[in-house]
């Protein structure tokens, strides 16, 4: 394919474009006011968990839902009240959805045929699709012949074949076993970029969303709670429930207590008041209650009593180890702080076993991590 | 030890042989060269046969009871498709009235069926002839095609349609190019289904049939005369082989066209 079927709108319009959109099943508000813009030839995935309206927006934009308020544009021009079939959007489902009356080829020329493409060209740009999903020599195969994962390239190529102006995926790699997934995430990714067409993806898993997409929207109750790139949503997390949703989060409650240049400190409601410092963001009032999320692969383990190598840690609380979990790559220590406040710290097994043991259960420890790693959260 | 369970062979047979006898005997009296109906037999013939295609009156009725067959079976199931492609894709208001509305020519006895359309085409002034047979027909045979073709449809994936439309196709264009296609097997098994039973029927038949009668209004009427009984027996002979036959092509088309089990051959309704 070549690069140079990026859409047809003005250069400088975004892919798809969803201004104010809502949409109702009955009483039930399935997207409630979502607004994005999503860039010409990116990635952009929508996460959520089941039932938070990432589906319904991707199939408003598909043209299979009709929002009931708000307006949808694509490469800037108004869709809204255009129907799916005139949409020129790629759409690839989570159960493949190929004609099983066609062979793989025809699947594939499907749009083609409808666009009446002369049969040569067809012949040409079927091959070339199949061959850039690593299917060749396929073409004559029924789609009941092949498996899951075949199945999904041919659904993909029959996506691609007729150069959409963008490509909705919705959860394509949920039925596949994960060793299969892991492996199709780097290759969509990098077919992605090849053609240089827009991908819009939805999944729940939030890994899967981390590992191939540029940016993301976290969605829950029919509502967009966060876009941004991987890296910010992970570090910067701009609630609770993204926090706990992007990964692993221990969450230490307390309130506002000064501000120190660019830093914040903050007083820990554990058993004894604890401060520790976190990197200050606006918007936030002395005495105000937080929440302060810290990864645990950002805490350090030090065993009270040893020599305390604290160096370069801002912030330390002590407790007491509750429980081990060996998980291979790492360890994970369950150390509970009191006030029935737990976090988890995860400690990667980089030396040869037995080699280092930092704590048993029970033992006094001593929790470190720094203010550049503690994400304040105010909802 | 586990006992011999010697009651559940004895059922079984006993359940066959009071179905199948009786169509066995009508098979081996077909070909009894002899007017009385008793045994010992008399003889192997196949001059009843013979009659029965030089009888000018019975082949008249049978190609009557083709022609509204075909005319009914081909009716219902364009109706039936319209109707489930509505009630499976399409949310209106209804729904479920609609649905029990139509499925009701499956319960109300085809005798009142033919009253009812007795008078209804009397009052309007509407001639019996084949042409109200073959109406009549269609109420009856349209809710067996309706449910065939509605258990097909439901068992389809619905984004196939949003696959094609995503892909460029208009309403038409899918409906032409994935919907039929699909359900093509439960388009066939539903005519076959509605010409049975159009071929089959008497009752309805026998109360608004005008001069021309058919098959078995007719082999009916010439019950009355014990020397066309034999000539009667050749054919309902004839009515059975067909009628198997295409009960036969149904089963090949549920496991090889629609790949369900042969005893799936209750219809599923969701």
């Amino acid at each position: 394919m070549s690069g140079s079927a990026t859409g047809t709108g003005t250069a400088a319009a975004p892919a798809v474009e969803l201004a104010a959109v809502s949409k109702q099943f009955g009483d039930h508000v399935a997207v409630d006011r979502v607004a994005l813009e999503i860039r010409n030839g990116e990635f952009f995935s929508l996460l959520g968990p089941s039932g938070c309206g990432k589906t319904t927006t991707l199939r408003m934009i598909a043209g299979f839902e009709t929002p009931n308020e708000g307006r949808i544009r694509l490469g800037g021009e108004d869709v809204t009240d255009r129907p799916a079939h005139l949409r020129r959007v790629g759409m690839v489902f989570q159960n493949y959805a190929l004609f099983p009356h066609l062979s793989v080829a025809d699947n594939v020329a499907f749009a083609l045929r409808l666009q009446r493409v002369d049969t040569p060209a067809i012949a040409r740009r079927v091959a070339a699709a199949l061959d850039m999903v690593r299917l060749p020599g396929l073409d004559a195969r029924s789609p009941s012949q092949l498996s899951g994962g075949q199945q999904q390239r041919v659904a993909l190529a029959r996506a691609l074949v007729f150069r959409p102006t963008v490509v909705l995926l919705d959860e394509p790699l949920g039925a596949l076993d994960q060793k299969l997934r892991k492996a199709m995430q780097l290759e969509l990714k990098a077919l992605q970029q090849q053609v240089g067409l827009t991908f819009v993806y939805v999944t729940h898993d939030q890994e899967e969303a981390l590992t191939m997409s540029d940016r993301i929207a976290v969605m829950d109750g029919g509502r967009v709670l966060q876009v941004a790139d991987p890296q910010t949503l992970y570090e910067r997390p701009a609630s609770r429930f993204v926090a706990d949703f992007i990964g692993v989060s221990n969450f230490l409650a307390g309130s506002v207590r000064e501000r120190t240049g660019g830093l914040v400190t903050i007083a820990l409601r554990l058993e004894r008041e604890r401060l520790v410092r976190a990197t200050w963001r606006d918007g936030l009032a002395t005495g105000q209650a937080v929440t302060t999320a810290v990864r645990p692969e950002r805490m350090r383990l030090v065993p009270l009593g040893a020599p305390a190598p604290q160096v370069g840690s801002d912030n330390a609380v002590e407790g007491t180890v509750r429980d081990i979990v060996y998980t291979g790559s790492d360890t994970q220590y369950f150390v509970d702080l009191g006030a029935s406040t737990t976090v988890m710290v995860r400690v990667p097994n980089d030396h040869a076993p037995g080699g280092r043991v930092l704590a048993a259960r029970g033992d006094p420890v001593c929790v470190c991590w720094d203010a550049g790693s503690t994400a304040v959260l105010v909802a | 030890m586990p006992r011999r369970a010697w009651g559940l062979p004895v059922y079984y047979f006993g359940l066959l042989a009071l179905l199948y006898l009786p169509l066995v005997v009508l098979l081996v009296f077909a070909f009894n060269d002899g007017t009385i109906l008793a045994f010992p037999m008399r003889g192997f013939t196949l001059r009843w046969f013979q009659q029965l295609f030089a009888t000018e009156a019975l082949m008249r009725a049978l190609r009557n009871s083709v022609t509204v067959a075909l005319g009914a079976a081909t009716v219902a199931v364009t109706l039936g498709a319209c109707a489930a492609i509505a009630v499976v894709r399409f949310r209106f208001r209804g729904k479920g009235a609609f649905m029990t509305v139509a499925l009701l020519p499956l319960y109300v006895p085809f005798v009142v069926v033919g009253v009812a359309l007795l008078l209804l085409f009397s009052v309007i002034g509407l001639p019996r002839s084949l042409l109200t047979i073959a109406a009549a027909h269609t109420v009856v045979s349209f809710p067996y095609a309706l449910l065939i073709i509605t258990a097909r449809l439901v068992g389809f994936d619905p984004h196939l349609e949003e696959a094609a439309m995503s892909l460029g196709a208009n309403y038409w264009q899918t409906l032409r190019q994935v919907i039929l296609p699909l359900i093509a097997p439960a388009l066939l098994a539903a005519w076959l289904t509605a010409f049975t039973v159009s071929f089959d029927e008497f009752a309805i038949a026998n109360l608004l049939a005008g001069a021309e009668p058919t098959l078995p209004v007719y082999l009916y009427s010439q019950l009355r005369m014990s020397a066309r009984l034999p000539l009667v027996i050749a054919m309902a002979g004839l009515v059975i082989v067909l009628t198997l036959s295409i009960f036969f092509t149904l089963v090949w088309l549920r496991r090889f066209v629609f790949r369900l089990p042969a005893a799936a051959t209750a219809v599923r309704v969701r």
